[in-house]
């Protein structure tokens, strides 16, 4: 909780960490994703309570837990859409929580980040939706952007769907949307919330596929937010589990299996 | 309560100097409460304001997106406003010319009608039925992209919402609301004109020559421009109270009624403010 007398401080801080941003010429120095004693509450309610978790190069962590444990405000927090009460995260070694709306902007180009409803722009196209990053940020013309727009459509699956309203769309399709809309422009961490809620087992089990394939190609870290078990289990290397405001265990999922925490082995036996 | 949005200073409480809330008797408590929620309301919207100021002076300028905006809230407002303008303009013919034919007054009417849609009913309209119309647009399409994270989304793809949104629906609004007026006055004087002259046939020119005898250009402009002001109210109202709108299709409808009957009550309070500020410098 920042005080009126804290500002001024804060705003000098922020200054040097914008020309830290700026000087590195936002090249990558350590880990995608480094997270320490991350605090978050809403009013008396605490939701983080000291996260410290590592996500490297290439790396899928996935992040479990019961709803309501706070997985989604992690995601929010990384991307800087909330801001933690206290504790640092680090982007390719780059502290975010102190920087100005627009150093943030730039590292938000080099994320990107599904929702758990897919979030498309209900008012634009497909086509649109995709392109919306790529309007933005890039200098392509039309048909550049044209052309990479079908290529990240075909890329999951979609590329017949081009002039399609999201209304249009069934569950699973708005998330292939949208993960094509979060690829746009390359981003070197992609952050998953709930990639297979509300889908059925098949379309749960092509969306992994897909994100596993995309994970391939793209070479990218990963942040995978899900109650899934067995969606974590085929596309994480690692996991770690949420409950009341802690990462209760992180590791692979045999080692999860071996944990005698009893929390972890309630979690394991009802999902499996 | 603003949402839980990073970007939106918070506000400074007792409790960030660890004091506890001290607790009030109930009588003052239902005094109290609406009044310290209207002035929650009020801090929030000048942190809102503060914001959009901020985004607007940095690049881009979204003007692709501000074009749109000019073309939803100007293009597609101007139907409903010369309608408006038009039936206000009959009926305060008809009814004029009943009170002025009853004190002898008769060949006043022109001026009286023209008096009184460039001054006051022309500009009051044309607010109120954009606050309706516009408002309600803005706050149900905002309200319905924050409940379901596409303004979250737009800005976790480094986008700026408070220029992307609410800026662009602000200026537009501005700039608009002043031109529709010039609609809703002509349609007004022109109606008028017509159910004048189907009681007693008279030429629009000569009607036009009769109404604006005396008047100058002080009589059109200040008027005209103050809607610019409707404007920024309609705008900003609209797109805070979108913004902050949460709990779903409830939510949602909330946004958008609330948005209405908030900028039709600003407006008609700024027009009071402004004819008073008016009429002390343009006597």
């Amino acid at each position: 909780m920042r005080h009126p007398e804290q500002e001024t401080l804060l705003a000098v801080e922020e200054s040097a960490a914008t020309t830290a941003i700026a000087s590195s010429g936002g090249k990558r120095d350590g880990p995608a994703v480094v997270l320490r004693g991350l605090h978050k509450s809403f009013g008396n309610q605490i939701v983080l309570d000291g996260i410290d978790l590592t996500v490297e190069d290439g790396e899928t962590l996935a992040v479990l837990g019961r709803s309501g444990t706070g997985k989604s405000v992690l995601l929010k927090l990384i991307i800087g859409l909330q801001k933690p009460d206290s504790g640092s995260i680090g982007i390719h070694g780059q502290e975010i929580t102190l920087l100005h709306l627009d150093a943030l902007n730039e590292i938000r180009k080099k994320m990107g980040f599904l929702f758990q409803q897919a979030a498309l722009y209900d008012s634009l196209t497909v086509e649109q939706n995709v392109a919306f990053p790529l309007k933005r940020h890039t200098k392509m013309t039309e048909s550049e952007q044209g052309d990479r727009v079908k290529e990240l459509l075909a890329s999951v699956g979609m590329e017949g769907d081009l002039k399609k309203m999201p209304s249009d769309l069934s569950g699973g399709m708005q998330k292939r949307v949208g993960l094509a809309r979060a690829l746009a422009l390359d981003p070197g961490i992609l952050l998953l919330d709930e990639p297979t809620a509300g889908l059925d087992p098949i379309t749960s089990g092509e969306i992994d596929e897909l994100i596993l394939k995309l994970q391939a190609e793209h070479h990218m870290a990963s942040i995978v937010v899900t109650h899934d078990l067995h969606s974590a289990k085929t596309i994480a290397d690692r996991l770690a589990l949420l409950h009341e405001g802690k990462v209760q265990i992180e590791g692979s999922f045999k080692e999860l299996e071996k944990s005698e925490n009893a929390f972890v082995e309630e979690f394991l036996k009802r999902d499996s | 309560m603003m949402s839980p949005n990073a970007r939106i200073p918070r506000r400074w409480t007792n409790l960030d100097a660890g004091q506890a809330a001290l607790p009030l008797p109930s009588a003052l408590v239902s005094v109290w409460s609406p009044i310290n929620h209207f002035l929650e309301w009020f801090g929030d919207l000048g942190l809102f304001a503060w914001e959009v100021a901020r985004s607007a002076v940095r690049r881009p300028f979204e003007g692709r997106e501000l074009i749109r905006q000019l073309d939803e809230i100007g293009s597609r407002s101007f139907p409903l406003v010369a309608l408006a303008g038009a039936a206000i303009g009959a009926v305060l013919s008809l009814e004029s010319r009943y009170s002025l034919v009853r004190f002898g007054a008769k060949s006043m009417l022109p001026a009286a009608l023209v008096y009184s849609i460039i001054r006051e009913t022309g500009p009051i309209v044309t607010g109120l039925v954009v606050s309706g119309r516009v408002g309600a647009g803005i706050g149900a399409e905002l309200g319905s992209m924050k409940v379901t994270e596409q303004i979250d989304a737009i800005e976790a793809s480094g986008v700026n919402p408070f220029k992307f949104l609410a800026f662009t629906r602000i200026v537009a609004c501005i700039l608009m609301l002043p031109l529709l007026t010039l609609v809703a006055d002509f349609c007004g004087v022109l109606f008028g004109w017509i159910a004048e002259t189907l009681v007693e046939p008279v030429s629009f020119l000569s009607f036009l020559n009769k109404g604006f005898v005396g008047a100058n250009f002080s009589d059109l402009l200040a008027p005209t421009f103050r809607t610019a002001v409707f404007g920024l109210i309609i705008g900003m109202i609209g797109c805070f109270q979108g913004m902050r709108a949460k709990g779903g299709t409830a939510g949602v409808g909330f946004s958008a009624t609330s948005s209405v009957v908030l900028s039709s009550l600003f407006v008609i309070l700024a027009d009071v403010i402004l004819v008073k500020f008016i009429l002390v410098f343009f006597p």
